[in-house]
C-alpha cells in the first residue's frame, strides 16, 4: 500500500536527487492530481471525499517541496538525516555575511530613495547568486556527497530567498 | 427525485443518469444561474425571458420578500428596506464597508458581520444573499423540472475566508447543496479556454459591480492551473457610480440628499455611466423630492478623468500578480475581460496598454462566469466520463497565519498556495507549568496582526504542566478545495487535542444557520422533514450507485470475507434508504462510510499506482 509517509520522490516515481527532470515531475504531479483531486469526488461519499482531500493535499505539498530548489535541497538533507538548522546554526562564513550586509544596505538605500530600477537590478543580481548556489548544491548533493557543505549552501539560499521577498515587498509598497 | 427510482433494491443503476447541477454567479449587481443541457452550457431565463437577476431584495411590511427587477423598481421609494449590492457586506464588519455614510440603510454593527435593520427585523447579509440564491434555485428547478443535485457558487478570487464562509452559509440557507465554491476568474477561464482551445499563459481581468480580481492561469490540454491571483474585494463598478454621484452633487449644488433622493441619484449615475461607454456626452436631468432640479451634461473625457484613479488602482494588483507568478506582461498570451464594468472603453484601453495587446472581449462579460460555473458543476456532479474531465488547480489569494509575540503575524500558508493544502507549525509554552495556550488566526499579507483580517481565536487547554519550552504544540492549517480553512492544535507529546473550524468569529454560528433555516417560511416544519428525508435518500442512492460501480471494476481488491462484509453493509444501507426514517438512513450511511473506508483507500492506491505506471486516465475510472 502506498502511504502518506512515503517519500516525495517515490510518490512521483523519481530517484531522490537534487538534479531532477522538471518535466517528469510536473507530468507525474498532474497525473496524480487527475486521480485524487477533490473535484473527482464531489459527488461521492464522505469517505472518498476525505481520502481525496488527504491525497490531493499530500500531492500538492510534495510537488511544492520538490519544485523549488531550496525546499528540494532542504528535503534531501532531511532524508539523509541532516538538519540545516535554520534557526540554530547562524555561523556563516565572514565573506558571505559581508556580502549580505552590502545587499541589505543596497536594499535599504533603494527603498528609501523609492528607486524601482535599483530594486529590479538588485533582484536580478540576487537571482544570479541563487543560481550559482544551486549549481554548487547540485554538486554537493549528487556528486561529492558533501552533506555539510550542502547544508551550508541551503542556509545561504535561505538568506537569499528572504532577501528576495523583502525586495518584492519593497517593490509592491512602491506601487501602492 | 429521479435518482430514487434507480436505487430500488435489486435494480441495476442506469448507466447515464444525468444529475441536475447548476452554476450560480452571485454578483454584486446581478446574479445568474446556468446549466449544461445536452452538452451545451446555457444561462437559464426567468418567466419574463430575462437572464440577469438584479441582486436586489425588498422586504415588505406584510412579510413578503421580493427579489430582482421588481425589487429594483422600489429602491427609490423604500430604500431602507430594499437591499442592493449586499455582496459588499458579506463577511464584513461595519468598519470594513466603504461609503457607509451615503448608504440609506439602518446598519446594526454586530460581531464579525454587519446586519441591516429592515421592516422584517434585523437581517444578516447571509440571509439577504440566500433570498437571491433561493430565487435562482427555484428558477432552475422550474426550468429543469426536478430538484438539484448540487450547485457551484462563484466567489471573487480575492474573497477571504470570512467572505467565502458567508457565501457557503447563504447557499445552505437557500437549500442548495454546494458542490464547490469556485473563483470567478477561474470560472471565466474554463468557459473561455474550452471554447477557444487555448494554450499558454492567460490573465483574467474581472471587474464586477463591487469586486476586482486578477488571475494568471496556465492553460494546457485539460489543465487549468492558477499561478497567482490578486485583487481588491472592495473595488468595482459601484465605485465608478459613486464618483459620478459625487460629481453630480457638486455640480448641481446639492448637499445632504435624503435617502430616497440619494438612491435616485445613484441609479441615475449608473445609467449615465453605462451610456458614457457609447456616447461622447450625456445629459443628466432629474427632479428630486427635495425640490432640487438636476440639469447637467457630462462629457466622456470628464468621466474618464474623474475615474482614472480607480482604473489605476486595478493595475497595482496586476503587477503584484505577475511578480508572484515570476512573469512579465509580454509572457501573457491573452487577457480575458470579465464583468460588466469592463465594458467601459477607458478600462479596456488601460488594460490593453499595460499588457501591450488588445484584451479579449468576445465572450459576454456578464454571463461568462455563470457559464464556466455550470460547466464545472456538470463535472463535479459526475455527469462526464473521467477521460473527458479537466483538472482545475486553484490557489488561496491571501496568506494565512497566526499571531506571535509582539502582535506579529507569522505566515503558515503563503498566498498562491495550490489548494487543497495543509501546513503545520510547532509552538511551545513560555512559562513553567503553563496548561493553556491561546491562538489567534489571521489572514493577510501585512506584518502586523492589526493590519490583517482576524479569522478566529481559540484556546488549547489541558496541556500537561511542563517546564517552559518543553511542550510541543503543533498547529495545523488545512485549506479545502473551496478555499475554506480549518485549524487544529494539539500537544504532540501527550496528544491533547482542540479542534476548531474557523467560523464562529464571523458572527454566524452553525446553530444560527440552522435556526434561520427553520425560521424561513419555505422551510416550514413538514417541509424541512420532507426535504431532510429526500436529501438523505439521494445521498444514500448516490453512495450505493457509486459503490456498485466501484465493485464492478475493482471488486478484486477485496478478499471474500471483506467482500461479504461490504455487501452486508450495502444491503443494510439499501434497506434503510427504502424506509422513511431520516435517522436510520443517516446511521447506516455513517456505518457504511466506516465499512467502505478500506476499499476506498485501496482503490485510491490502485489509481495512483496506475497513474505512475503511465497508464492513460481512461483505463481506470474513479
Amino acid at each position: 500500500m502506498i502511504d502518506l509517509k512515503q517519500d516525495y520522490f517515490a510518490l512521483f516515481g523519481l530517484v531522490p536527487a537534487f538534479s531532477i527532470d522538471m518535466e517528469r515531475l510536473e507530468q507525474a504531479y498532474i497525473d496524480i492530481q487527475a486521480r485524487v483531486h477533490p473535484d473527482r469526488f464531489a459527488h461521492l461519499s464522505d469517505t472518498e471525499k476525505r481520502l481525496s482531500m488527504q491525497w490531493a493535499t499530500h500531492a500538492n505539498e510534495a510537488f511544492r517541496t520538490l519544485k523549488s530548489p531550496l525546499t528540494r535541497g532542504h528535503y534531501l538533507l532531511e532524508l539523509r538525516g541532516v538538519d540545516p538548522g535554520f534557526d540554530t546554526n547562524t555561523a556563516m562564513a565572514p565573506d558571505f555575511l559581508m556580502e549580505q550586509m552590502e545587499w541589505r544596505e543596497a536594499l535599504g538605500e533603494a527603498t528609501d530613495a523609492a528607486d524601482e530600477d535599483a530594486l529590479d537590478e538588485l533582484s536580478r543580481r540576487l537571482r544570479q547568486g541563487t543560481r550559482a548556489l544551486e549549481a554548487e548544491l547540485a554538486r554537493q548533493l549528487d556528486e561529492t556527497a558533501d552533506l555539510e557543505g550542502a547544508a551550508d549552501s541551503v542556509r545561504r539560499m535561505k538568506f537569499l530567498e528572504k532577501l528576495q521577498h523583502e525586495i518584492n515587498d519593497a517593490l509592491t509598497a512602491l506601487e501602492s | 427525485m429521479a435518482l430514487l427510482q434507480i436505487s430500488e433494491p435489486g435494480m441495476s443503476t442506469a448507466p447515464h443518469q444525468h444529475r441536475l447541477a447548476v452554476g450560480i454567479d452571485l454578483g454584486t449587481t446581478n446574479s445568474l444561474v446556468a446549466t449544461v443541457r445536452n452538452g451545451v452550457p446555457q444561462c437559464l431565463q426567468d418567466d419574463d425571458g430575462k437572464l440577469l437577476l438584479p441582486s436586489v431584495v425588498h422586504y415588505l411590511p406584510d412579510g413578503q420578500i421580493v427579489v430582482g427587477r421588481k425589487a429594483q423598481a422600489t429602491q427609490a421609494t423604500d430604500p431602507r428596506n430594499t437591499i442592493i449590492s449586499v455582496k459588499r457586506f458579506m463577511g464584513r464588519g461595519l468598519k470594513d464597508v466603504a461609503h457607509v455614510d451615503t448608504m440609506p440603510y439602518d446598519f446594526v454593527d454586530a460581531v464579525g458581520m454587519v446586519r441591516l435593520r429592515t421592516v422584517q427585523g434585523v437581517k444578516s447579509p447571509v440571509e439577504v444573499s440566500a433570498e437571491i440564491l433561493k430565487d435562482l434555485r427555484l428558477r432552475a428547478e422550474r426550468s429543469l423540472g426536478g430538484e438539484l443535485t448540487g450547485a457551484v457558487i462563484t466567489v471573487p478570487a480575492y474573497f477571504d475566508d470570512a467572505q467565502r464562509q458567508a457565501t457557503k452559509d447563504a447557499a445552505r440557507l437557500a437549500g442548495l447543496n454546494v458542490l464547490r465554491l469556485l473563483n470567478e476568474p477561474t470560472a471565466a477561464a474554463i468557459a473561455y479556454g474550452l471554447e477557444n482551445a487555448s494554450e499558454g499563459v492567460y490573465a483574467v481581468y474581472d471587474l464586477g459591480g463591487g469586486t476586482f480580481d486578477i488571475s494568471v492561469l496556465r492553460l494546457s490540454r485539460g489543465i487549468f492551473e492558477v499561478v497567482a491571483t490578486s485583487g481588491d474585494a472592495a473595488l468595482g463598478g459601484d465605485d465608478f457610480d459613486h464618483r459620478l454621484f459625487c460629481w453630480i452633487l457638486d455640480n448641481a449644488g446639492i448637499s445632504l440628499p435624503s435617502d430616497r433622493d440619494s438612491r435616485r441619484l445613484l441609479m441615475k449615475a449608473r445609467e449615465v455611466k453605462e451610456r458614457l461607454s457609447f456616447d461622447e456626452s450625456v445629459p443628466i436631468r432629474l427632479s428630486l423630492e427635495s425640490g432640487d432640479e438636476v440639469d447637467l451634461v457630462i462629457d466622456q473625457q470628464v468621466f474618464v478623468e474623474m475615474t482614472r484613479p480607480l482604473v489605476e488602482k486595478t493595475l497595482r494588483p496586476i503587477k503584484k500578480t505577475l511578480r508572484d507568478a515570476g512573469l512579465s506582461p509580454e509572457d501573457v498570451k491573452g487577457v480575458v475581460m470579465v464583468g460588466g464594468a469592463t465594458r467601459m472603453p477607458h478600462v479596456q484601453k488601460a488594460v490593453g496598454e499595460y499588457f501591450g495587446q488588445t484584451p479579449l472581449t468576445n465572450l459576454d462579460p456578464d454571463t461568462v462566469v455563470a457559464i464556466g460555473a455550470a460547466m464545472q458543476a456538470n463535472v463535479l456532479a459526475g455527469n462526464r466520463a473521467a477521460d473527458e474531465e479537466w483538472l482545475l488547480l486553484d490557489v488561496i489569494p491571501l496568506s494565512l497565519g497566526i499571531e506571535t509575540m509582539g502582535g506579529l503575524a507569522e505566515k503558515i500558508i503563503p498566498r498562491n498556495s495550490t489548494i487543497p493544502t495543509a501546513r503545520a507549525q510547532d509552538f511551545t509554552t513560555f512559562k513553567d507549568g503553563q496548561t493553556a495556550m491561546s491562538f489567534h488566526v489571521v489572514q493577510g499579507e501585512r506584518e502586523l496582526v492589526a493590519d490583517c483580517r482576524s479569522l478566529a481565536r481559540f484556546e488549547l487547554r489541558g496541556i500537561p504542566p511542563m517546564v517552559a519550552g518543553a511542550a510541543r504544540i503543533r498547529v495545523t492549517f488545512q485549506v479545502d478545495a473551496d478555499g475554506l480553512l480549518s485549524v487544529s492544535a494539539r500537544e504532540v507529546t501527550t496528544g491533547v487535542e482542540a479542534r476548531i473550524e474557523v467560523k464562529p468569529s464571523y458572527g454566524l454560528a452553525d446553530d444560527e444557520v440552522a435556526g434561520m433555516l427553520k425560521a424561513s417560511f419555505e422551510h416550514a416544519q413538514a417541509d424541512m422533514e420532507r426535504r431532510g428525508l429526500a436529501e438523505q435518500q439521494v445521498e444514500a442512492a448516490r453512495v450505493i450507485e457509486a459503490t456498485e460501480k466501484a465493485l464492478l471494476t475493482d471488486g478484486d481488491l477485496l478478499n471474500e470475507p471483506e467482500r461479504a462484509a461490504l455487501d452486508s453493509a450495502l444491503g443494510a444501507l439499501r434497506d434503510a434508504a427504502a424506509g422513511n426514517e431520516v435517522r436510520a438512513i443517516k446511521l447506516q450511511l455513517e456505518a457504511f462510510n466506516r465499512a467502505s473506508n478500506e476499499f476506498a483507500s485501496r482503490r485510491m492506491d490502485k489509481s495512483i499506482r496506475s497513474a505512475l505506471a503511465g497508464h492513460k486516465i481512461d483505463e481506470l475510472r474513479i
